[in-house]
């Protein structure tokens, strides 16, 4: 079954009306996604890619939002489809895992009751079946003794056992795209590793999609297809994975990579940090986004935003100085020590 | 400025600037106690950088407190230079912070949101009287100066002008004005983007050489506590298990915990190969640890007699000290 294009998301801007002004959260998105794959959405805080997830799901607001653009699922147009529409896709079709476990759930319902909702709304099935389903997803994420943890209140229960109910919830109604904001942000790293591959593991069994949003490369480079990179609210790189990590082109792509430390790197190795902070998407810079904190900029990137263009086959970047056209970049300015 | 891997830490010989010796903290929930911190020694040498590495209530953050004296011992000793922390009555632990100095984790709530910040960074200055009100003014914006802050611009600017970076850098500033010998840094970089956590690392390793700094590092994150650090040490429910330089222990962990944190950490490398996670479950009550070692639950090595037995912290390589009765490549 794999293959069948399941997300299409084309040209989606979303703008917030502030009262300093039009903020515009998402410039000009565009992206697909086939069933059984993940993909992976990598930028820093207020690069956009909360905004986007929830875009793509319906659930920001509407009446402080613009959303123009088309988000197509399974073939649908489902941006600014009304609710009741939507309904019918959350939970069976598209299911959403939240940024924080610790205030997703509602703490004053039992664990079971949380879990079974879904099945109920949804899918129609008697009381005594959806608690023979919760139970058995329970199991599946991973809880030790689903049966005490069924009738558990959620503050009785660790960061990682709440996410992992948070997971068993979202796959309830068994959905065809998991959206995962931040799934492990705030979780030790060795639960952190254990969740991954539990939705590794559940994404493979069921064949579902996934769209793993995130700000840290490490946990995009080896557990997703294709990655996108968010900078202020545009894509300003898109490739598959292994492509990325060996040809990056997009000067800010690198700096974010390099900026992180390594494991493999011996210790006080000096960190290549992006001076400068992300532009203020009320007045964004008329040229490329980057361009203030880019090494490589020229007046060229100062004054005109670069398009996402298609490189190589399924290798997109907007820069007008890619990383891999060598010999036409020009040499770095040398970096100043402290800015903030 | 590429630092390359030097082994800036003094000799061992000398006397070092912490002696912790056998703390332990515990505190009163109901009729219970939690062992937050039960029972860890180790030593740090003036102008050395510690990291203290382990995941959420392994009792790292409650270590650091406890050498600044906001948390109490409930018994051992804290020996910083010559005097001895446990022992210190009021008066003394105001002297005493002059020369340590904490920062925290959350950069936005921990400056006071009513201040401008050029007083914020003078008040260390202001309590202690030192200096006219000029003089202090032009320290602190010299210091605010010193960690990218502009103070012409920012100085009469209040903490929620800033972002999260920029008030880590105030906060670090703060720290300074004293010229404390030991700095304790509680997760100062695990809010912050990684672009800015670069940036923040990297100023202080450059405050480290300027003003000779003893630091101890707290996080969580493995990559970050291996760059700044020159030893390391990794905490397990309470316990030490395992103290060695940065570059050793990441080579060559002998703790089954410390190799188990390693392959959980993730790196952005698509070829970097994925070990199947060595450790299932979740870190064990405080409030009823296991006997004898306490990772024993978790543990793919453990045995009888790790449920006997505490293993004690002992040298296998000089520097590289390890509590396991069964420490790996022995």
């Amino acid at each position: 079954m794999s293959g069948r294009r399941l997300l299409e998301v084309e040209d989606l801007n979303v703008t917030f009306a502030t009262s300093r002004g039009d903020l515009r959260a998402v410039q000009g998105v565009s992206l697909t996604l086939d069933q059984g794959k993940t993909l992976g959405i990598v930028g820093e805080s207020g690069s956009g890619k909360t905004v986007l997830s929830r875009a793509i799901m319906g659930l920001l607001p509407r009446a402080s939002t613009t959303q123009t653009g088309s988000v197509r699922y399974d073939g649908t147009e489902i941006l600014n489809a009304p609710n009741a529409d939507l309904r019918k896709l959350w939970s069976t079709h598209i299911a959403m895992v939240f940024q924080d476990p610790m205030t997703s759930l509602n703490p004053v319902q039992r664990i079971g009751h949380q879990i079974t909702e879904p099945l109920r709304i949804h899918l129609d099935v008697s009381k005594s079946e959806a608690k023979e389903t919760a139970l058995s997803l329970l199991m599946q994420v991973g809880i030790p003794s689903p049966v005490e943890r069924y009738d558990a209140y959620p503050g009785q229960l660790s960061g990682g056992m709440r996410q992992r109910v948070m997971i068993a919830i979202a796959l309830a109604c068994a959905p065809r795209l998991l959206m995962a904001d931040e799934p492990t942000t705030g979780l030790d790293v060795t639960v952190q590793a254990q969740i991954l591959d539990l939705l590794g593991q559940l994404q493979h069994d069921r064949d579902m999609a996934m769209i793993l949003v995130t700000h840290d490369l490490g946990v995009v480079a080896t557990r997703t297809d294709e990655i996108i990179v968010m900078y202020a609210g545009n894509v300003v790189e898109r490739a598959p994975t292994n492509v990325l990590f060996k040809s990056m082109a997009m000067p800010y792509t690198e700096a974010l990579l390099e900026s992180m430390p390594r494991i493999a790197n011996p210790s006080h190795t000096r960190l290549t940090a992006i001076e400068g902070r992300p532009p203020d998407l009320l007045h964004p810079p008329t040229g490329c986004p980057f361009a203030p904190r880019c090494p490589y900029a020229q007046d060229k990137c100062r004054s005109e935003k670069p398009p996402l263009l298609e490189a190589t086959p399924g290798h997109s970047y907007a820069c007008w100085f890619p990383l891999t056209a060598g010999d036409r970049r020009p040499d770095p300015e040398p970096s100043q020590t402290v800015t903030a | 400025m590429t630092d390359t891997a030097v082994d800036r830490s003094p000799a061992a010989t000398t006397d070092p600037l912490l002696a912790v010796e056998d703390l332990h903290v515990s505190f009163q929930r109901g009729n219970t106690a939690v062992q937050a911190v039960a029972g860890i020694s180790f030593t740090m040498q003036q102008g050395e950088t510690l990291g203290l590495v382990g995941e959420s209530g392994c009792g790292k953050t409650t270590t650091g407190r406890a050498i600044v004296q906001v948390e109490r011992a409930t018994s051992g000793r804290i020996r910083f230079g010559d005097t001895e922390l446990t022992a210190l009555n009021r008066g003394g632990l105001r002297t005493l912070r002059t020369q340590v100095q904490m920062i925290f984790q959350d950069p936005i709530s921990s400056l006071n949101p009513r201040r401008r910040i050029t007083d914020v960074v003078a008040e260390p200055l202001t309590i202690w009287k030192i200096g006219t009100k000029e003089e202090r003014r032009q320290t602190a914006n010299a210091m605010l100066d010193q960690v990218g802050i502009d103070p012409v611009v920012n100085g009469s600017r209040r903490p929620r002008e800033f972002s999260g970076g920029q008030c880590q850098r105030i906060s670090i500033a703060r720290a300074l004005m004293l010229k404390p010998k030991l700095l304790v840094c509680d997760e100062i970089v695990s809010a912050l983007d990684v672009s800015v956590q670069a940036q923040i690392l990297n100023l202080l390793e450059d405050l480290k050489q300027e003003y000779n700094l003893t630091i101890l590092f707290i996080a969580h994150d493995l990559a970050v506590v291996k760059n700044v650090s020159d030893r390391v040490a990794v905490m397990y429910l309470g316990k030490l298990c395992e103290i060695a330089p940065a570059d050793l222990l990441y080579e060559a962990p002998a703790h089954h915990y410390t190799a188990a944190l390693l392959a959980s950490a993730v790196e952005p490398d698509p070829e970097a190969e994925r070990t199947t996670v060595a450790l299932s479950g979740e870190p064990p009550s405080p409030i009823n640890p296991p006997s004898g070692c306490r990772f024993r639950t978790r543990c793919p090595r453990a045995e009888a007699r790790c449920a006997d037995e505490v293993p004690e912290m002992r040298a296998i390589a000089p520097g590289h000290q390890v509590a396991c009765h069964f420490p790996i490549g022995s």
